[in-house]
C-alpha cells in the first residue's frame, strides 16, 4: 500500500481516529507520519528510568555540584543514590537537600509539598527549629479547626520555645 | 501457627485464624461504579519512620525493630486491630506468591521464588474490609486500599483514615518542605499512588489506544501492566496512575486521576459503540471464537486465557454474551494464575500441567454460571448487567 500523502512510499503507519463518532484510517509512510506528528511509539512507561536520566543531567549541570561526602547516618554516597535511584535514610534528604531540590522540581514540578502535614507530638522535637515550626502548623490547623484550647496551649509552647531560640 | 491451615487458595474455603484462605479477594465482587470496564481502584501511601535506615538499605536487625514496632502498635488501631500478620519468612512459597497474584503484596515484599523470604517483611489485612498494609518493602510501610470498580474517593478515605491512627503512634518521617520521605525520592511529598485497573478492548481495537496512552503522559499520569511498575500489558487491562506525587494534595491527584479516567471511559464506550456499528459481525465473531475456546479447550497458557477473558468480558459488556458473569471473570483473572492453580491441585505444577489445569478451571466456573442461568431459581442477575 502507498502512502496517502506523497505516493511514493509504502504506508507502515496506519492510524485510525475517531471523529464525531465516525471512524477514519490514514494509511502514511514514516516520513510523512513524522511530518504530520503522528509517532508510533506509545510513551514508555518508565518513571524510574527517566528519573535516572535526569539524575544524569544533574551531574553534567557544572552549577549543581554533587555533595562528594557520604550521608553521616546511613552512609549512603552521591554514587549509591545516582546508581540506584534510592536513598539511603530519611536525614539522606538533609545531607544532599541541594542537590535533590533540582531534581524534585525536574521530577515532579515542584520541591514544595502541599499535601497532608505530619503533626505528631514527638515528630521534630530534636531540633528547636523544626519543632517550632511544627508547632505552628498545629496552631493554624488548631484555628482553622476553631479548637482555641488547643490553639491556646500550642501558642503559649510557641512563646516559650521562641524565648529560648534566637 | 501449622503449616497444614495455611492452605487453600481461592476456593472460598474458610478465611478465620491464620490461613490464607480466601482473603483480600473482595474486590473482585462486582459491586463497584463501572465494574465492567474498571476492575479495581487502588490508592497507596509511602511512609517510613524516622530513626531507621530505608527498608531496602535497612540491616535485618533494623527491619525486624520496624517490624516490632509495627506489630506493637497495630492492635490499638480500630482499622487493623483484627488484622492478620504474615510475616513473609513463616508462609512458604506457594503462600507467598497467592498474596502476590491477588495483588496484595509485591514482589519485592515476597522476595524470589527459590530464595527465602526478606527478613521482616510483612503484610497486614483484614478478613473483610479493603485496608492491607506492607511492611518493609522498599519503605518501613506502604498503606493500601483496594475496591472493586471505579472508587477513588472511597479508596482514598479509607487509606487517609488509616494514615491518621498509624501516624498518631508511629513517628512519621516527615520534611517541612519534602513531605513525607520515601527511599525512592519519585514517591517523595504525599508518598500517593492511586490507580485505576482499567479494561480497554474498544479502544485496541479502534487503534486509537496509544493516542489515549500518549495524552495520559500529557497529563501527568502513566500507565503499567497488571502487576504494576514494570509488568506488561496483558488482557487489554491498563493500571493507570499518577506519576507525580510532590506539589499537588492528595485531594487534586486523586481527583486529577478521577476525572481524567472518567473521559478514557467514555472514550472506550464509543470506541466500543463505533465497532458494534462499524463492524457487527467481526466483533460478533471475535466474542464468541473466545468464548468458544475458553469454554472448550484443554490448555490453556495464562497470557492467551487473558486476551480470550479479554473478548468475552468485551461480549457481556455489549450484550453479546449472556453468561459467564463479570465477577466469573474477575475470579478467573486470579485464581488461574499459577500458585492458585498449585495450591488447588496441591502439588508444584508446570507449564505444561499448569496449562491442563488452568483449562479445566475455566471450562469449570463457565458450565456452573450456564446451568446457574439456565435455571431461573438460581439465576444470577449480575451477569447480564
Amino acid at each position: 500500500m502507498l502512502c496517502e500523502r506523497c505516493q511514493e512510499r509504502n504506508a507502515e503507519v496506519h492510524l485510525t481516529s475517531i471523529e464525531n463518532d465516525e471512524m477514519a484510517t490514514v494509511h502514511l509512510c514514516t516520513t510523512c507520519a513524522a511530518e504530520q506528528g503522528i509517532t508510533g511509539s506509545t510513551p514508555a512507561p518508565a518513571p524510574l528510568a527517566d528519573f535516572l536520566a535526569q539524575i544524569g543531567k544533574s551531574v553534567d549541570d557544572p552549577s549543581r555540584s554533587e555533595v562528594s561526602e557520604p550521608c553521616p547516618y546511613c552512609g549512603t554516597s552521591s554514587e549509591d543514590f545516582r546508581h540506584t535511584g534510592r536513598l539511603g535514610c530519611p536525614q539522606c534528604y538533609v545531607h544532599f537537600e541541594g542537590q535533590l531540590r533540582g531534581l524534585l522540581r525536574r521530577v515532579h514540578g515542584s520541591t514544595q509539598h502541599v499535601g497532608k502535614l505530619y503533626l505528631s507530638e514527638a515528630s521534630g522535637v530534636d531540633d528547636p527549629t523544626a519543632h517550632l515550626r511544627n508547632l505552628k502548623l498545629r496552631l493554624e490547623r488548631a484555628v482553622e479547626l476553631e479548637d482555641f484550647e488547643a490553639a491556646a496551649e500550642l501558642r503559649d509552647q510557641i512563646h516559650e520555645l521562641e524565648g529560648v531560640t534566637p | 501457627m501449622s503449616r497444614g491451615d495455611a492452605v487453600n487458595g481461592g476456593d472460598g474455603a474458610s478465611s478465620r485464624g491464620r490461613s490464607i484462605g480466601d482473603r483480600g479477594t473482595a474486590w473482585l465482587r462486582t459491586t463497584g461504579e463501572d465494574h465492567e470496564i474498571v476492575l479495581s481502584t487502588r490508592v497507596r501511601l509511602a511512609r517510613n519512620l524516622q530513626g531507621f535506615p530505608f527498608s531496602l538499605r535497612g540491616a535485618r536487625e533494623d527491619r525486624e525493630r520496624v517490624l516490632e514496632r509495627v506489630r506493637e502498635v497495630l492492635p490499638s488501631t480500630r482499622l487493623l486491630a483484627e488484622a492478620t500478620l504474615w510475616e513473609m519468612s513463616e508462609l512458604d512459597p506457594i503462600d507467598r506468591r497467592l498474596l502476590h497474584e491477588r495483588h496484595l503484596v509485591s514482589r519485592e515484599l515476597i522476595g524470589p521464588d527459590d530464595g527465602p523470604a526478606p527478613a521482616g517483611s510483612a503484610l497486614a489485612l483484614n478478613a473483610e474490609g479493603p485496608c492491607g498494609l506492607m511492611i518493609n518493602e522498599e519503605d518501613h510501610l506502604r498503606l493500601h486500599t483496594l475496591c472493586n470498580g471505579m472508587d477513588l474517593e472511597a479508596a482514598w478515605k479509607h487509606v487517609d483514615a488509616l494514615d491518621e491512627e498509624l501516624g498518631g503512634m508511629l513517628p512519621f518521617a516527615f520534611h517541612h518542605e519534602f513531605g513525607f520521605l520515601t527511599c525512592c525520592p519519585t514517591n517523595v511529598g504525599t508518598g500517593l499512588r492511586a490507580s485505576v485497573l482499567i479494561h480497554l478492548p474498544g479502544l485496541v481495537l479502534t487503534k486509537e489506544i496509544n493516542k489515549v496512552l500518549q495524552g495520559i503522559a500529557q497529563v501527568g499520569l502513566t500507565y503499567r501492566g497488571l502487576y504494576g511498575e514494570g509488568s506488561e500489558v496483558v488482557g487489554n487491562f491498563f493500571q493507570i496512575s499518577n506519576q507525580t506525587t510532590l506539589g499537588k494534595s492528595e485531594d487534586d491527584l486523586v481527583d486529577h486521576l478521577r476525572e481524567i479516567v472518567g473521559q478514557v471511559i467514555e472514550y472506550e464506550k464509543r470506541a466500543r459503540a463505533v465497532l458494534l456499528r462499524e463492524a457487527p459481525s467481526v466483533l460478533e465473531d471475535k466474542v464468541w471464537r473466545a468464548y468458544g475456546i475458553l469454554r472448550h479447550a484443554r490448555s490453556l497458557a495464562f497470557d492467551e486465557m487473558m486476551n480470550l477473558l479479554s473478548g468475552v468480558r468485551l461480549g457481556l459488556t455489549l450484550k453479546l454474551l449472556r453468561t459467564p458473569r463479570v465477577r466469573t471473570l474477575n475470579e478467573i483473572m486470579i485464581f488461574a494464575q499459577s500458585a492458585h492453580l498449585e495450591r488447588r491441585a496441591g502439588r508444584t505444577l508446570d507449564e505444561g500441567d499448569a496449562d491442563v489445569f488452568r483449562a479445566a478451571l475455566v471450562r469449570e466456573l463457565f458450565f456452573t454460571d450456564e446451568e446457574s442461568a439456565a435455571s431461573p431459581s438460581e439465576s444470577r442477575h449480575d451477569a447480564a448487567d
